[in-house]
């Protein structure tokens, strides 16, 4: 099923909502330490794409494995049934996972959301340690320090006490982004993280997202920042009405269009 | 507060000394405008509000003497107790109910929904006095309760006289009565919620049941609470309700006493003392959990 080690495999997908379908049958491979960057019009269900891949979204066909684990199914093939009478005129089937098993699966896969989604209740440090303690049932002692380095990292360390309120939209997505680390996560998944800042404090967010990428972070990133994605990206993908109209290096995608709509998107935000 | 509001005193410009000149503006001494009527309108309130308390005090049909002497009577404080404990069960059971079936409204279940909507309308649409004349009686529809298997045999039976007694059924009929009001207060507070609170606490693998204790239903209390203490201290004064079935809770024990001695008018002021002190303590508690609750909130 995978192919050449990809870390993110999606086949086929497609997704409607209500009348509207948003995936209208999506292929994308995702490589181990790669960088993609999902660009598009709105509407164009790059968003909704990012989703599916931690199962906050469901897909209505097609398949999303990370790892080369199905996301939020297991799929059980009748030659390995136990009690398959007539071998092979079943079809496969795919089991729906528990939400015990999809959220655990799900502390493998960061996610960061446009709108940040901090819990305001909590101070910053319990942001970053809640979900060491409740999901991966580390100690809370050594989840305080894990997520005292991790504000460090993003420039944040005098800010540990601090609620989330008190602080800028881009200290917020920073902290955001490190409480996404907290879980060690093989996979980042970063929805437009800065469509929702002031311009001045965009580059504060996209200065720890290109950190991490030149850490060798296996990311997908969905932004309207070209320049980020010609300077970060391994791969830039375009998308366009729930398909995906082109994808490359950046230098192609981005310089050498070959679709007509690509061209048309490029021209207005470039 | 003010429906208006008065602009500040005289100001002058305290920095510039000597005579100002007549082209600065910030020298100009700004004289407030006058408001006759607002002088005329005190004076009116001033004196009814005279009027009121010299009454209370030199009315000789108050009482005062009879309202001391009853204010801290044995038989008072412990009907107080009885009052204080109707409240405090009716609030912890129907409370507890109630969150059960605000979550199961909020359920993807149909069936789990409807259980809870239809709970809901039966007991809003049921006046409480007589839900509590029903549990009270309830001995007369079911005379023994059997635990076992459903519509199978029963392992073991109590007499449900013995079971619901008067106390029995009054905490029971106010915390189901409670209950209904509870659910739809803990409902509105979750969905005020912003659903990307769940949404992230689920992105981060927080197991479901810790989602809604640690990240929902804290952010969640803030808009419970005030609603909630409305509920507490109507429960608590709705207590009173409970005289009909002769229970020696606050105000049954008062028209215990005034039947015998009399004198209805202090007694009654007895118990609207009590309830007046008891709510004001409910109300600074009140402040002070809602205080804990607002964490990390500007608003």
């Amino acid at each position: 099923m995978s192919t050449h080690g990809a870390m993110v495999d999606i086949r086929s997908v497609r997704k409607s909502f209500g009348p509207l379908e948003v995936l209208r049958g999506v292929d994308l491979q995702v490589r181990t330490g790669e960088v993609t960057v999902v660009l598009g019009p709105s509407g164009s269900g790059k968003s909704t794409l990012l989703r599916t891949i931690n199962h906050l979204e469901k897909v209505d066909s097609g398949s999303v494995s990370v790892n080369g684990a199905l996301v939020g199914y297991r799929r059980e093939d009748p030659a390995a049934a136990r009690r398959s009478f007539r071998r092979g005129e079943r079809p496969a089937r795919l089991y729906e996972l528990r939400e015990r098993e999809i959220l655990k699966q799900r502390t493998e896969i960061g996610f960061v959301f446009q709108n940040f989604h901090l819990f305001p209740h909590l101070t910053v440090l319990e942001n970053l340690t809640e979900a060491p303690v409740a999901a991966l049932r580390r100690p809370k002692k050594e989840a305080a320090e894990t997520a005292r380095a991790l504000l460090a990292r993003v420039g944040l360390a005098d800010k540990a006490d601090a609620y989330p309120r008190t602080l800028s939209g881009g200290q917020q997505q920073r902290v955001a982004i490190a409480r996404a680390l907290a879980l060690e996560p093989k996979l980042l998944l970063f929805d437009e993280p800065t469509s929702a800042l002031d311009p001045e404090l965009v580059g504060e967010v996209l200065e720890v997202i290109k950190d991490l990428a030149h850490q060798g972070t296996t990311m997908i990133v969905v932004t309207h920042e070209i320049g980020f994605a010609r300077e970060v990206a391994d791969t830039v993908v375009f998308m366009d009405g729930g398909r995906i109209v082109e994808q490359g290096p950046p230098g192609e995608v981005l310089d050498r269009p070959r679709h007509e709509r690509t061209r048309s998107f490029l021209s207005k935000v470039l | 507060m003010p429906l208006t509001t008065d602009p500040p005193a005289a100001r002058t410009a305290p920095e510039r000394a000597g005579p100002p000149a007549d082209d600065d503006p910030a020298a100009l001494v700004v004289v407030p405008v006058r408001r006759p009527w607002r002088w005329a309108a005190i004076a009116v309130t001033a004196v009814l509000i005279a009027q009121f308390g010299h009454g209370l005090l030199t009315n000789p049909a108050w009482e005062w003497g009879v309202f001391a002497r009853f204010f801290t009577a044995g038989t008072v404080l412990t009907a107080v107790g009885t009052t204080l404990q109707l409240t405090v069960y009716g609030t912890a059971l129907g409370f507890a109910l109630g969150i059960v079936l605000a979550f199961m409204r909020l359920s993807a279940s149909p069936f789990l929904r409807a259980v809870a909507f239809g709970y809901i309308w039966a007991f809003r649409s049921i006046p409480l006095i007589v839900q509590l004349l029903f549990w009270f009686n309830l001995a007369y529809l079911y005379k023994r309760l059997d635990f076992g298997i459903p519509f199978g045999p029963g392992f073991f039976h109590v007499d449900t006289m013995g079971l619901v007694g008067a106390m029995g059924a009054a905490v029971l009929g106010l915390a189901l009565h409670q209950a209904a009001y509870a659910a739809e207060i803990v409902r509105g507070g979750v969905l005020a919620v912003d659903g990307g609170q769940l949404e992230a606490a689920a992105a981060l693998g927080i197991p479901r049941l810790r989602q809604l204790r640690r990240i929902v239903l804290p952010q969640a209390a803030r808009s419970i609470l005030p609603n909630a203490a409305n509920e507490v201290i109507s429960l608590f004064k709705g207590t009173s309700i409970v005289s009909v079935m002769a229970i020696g809770e606050l105000f049954y024990q008062v028209q215990v006493v005034y039947g015998r001695n009399g004198a209805v008018v202090p007694l009654l002021m007895v118990a609207t003392v009590w309830y007046i002190l008891l709510t004001t303590v409910l109300s600074v508690l009140q402040h002070y959990v809602e205080r804990h609750f607002s964490k990390g909130a500007t608003r």
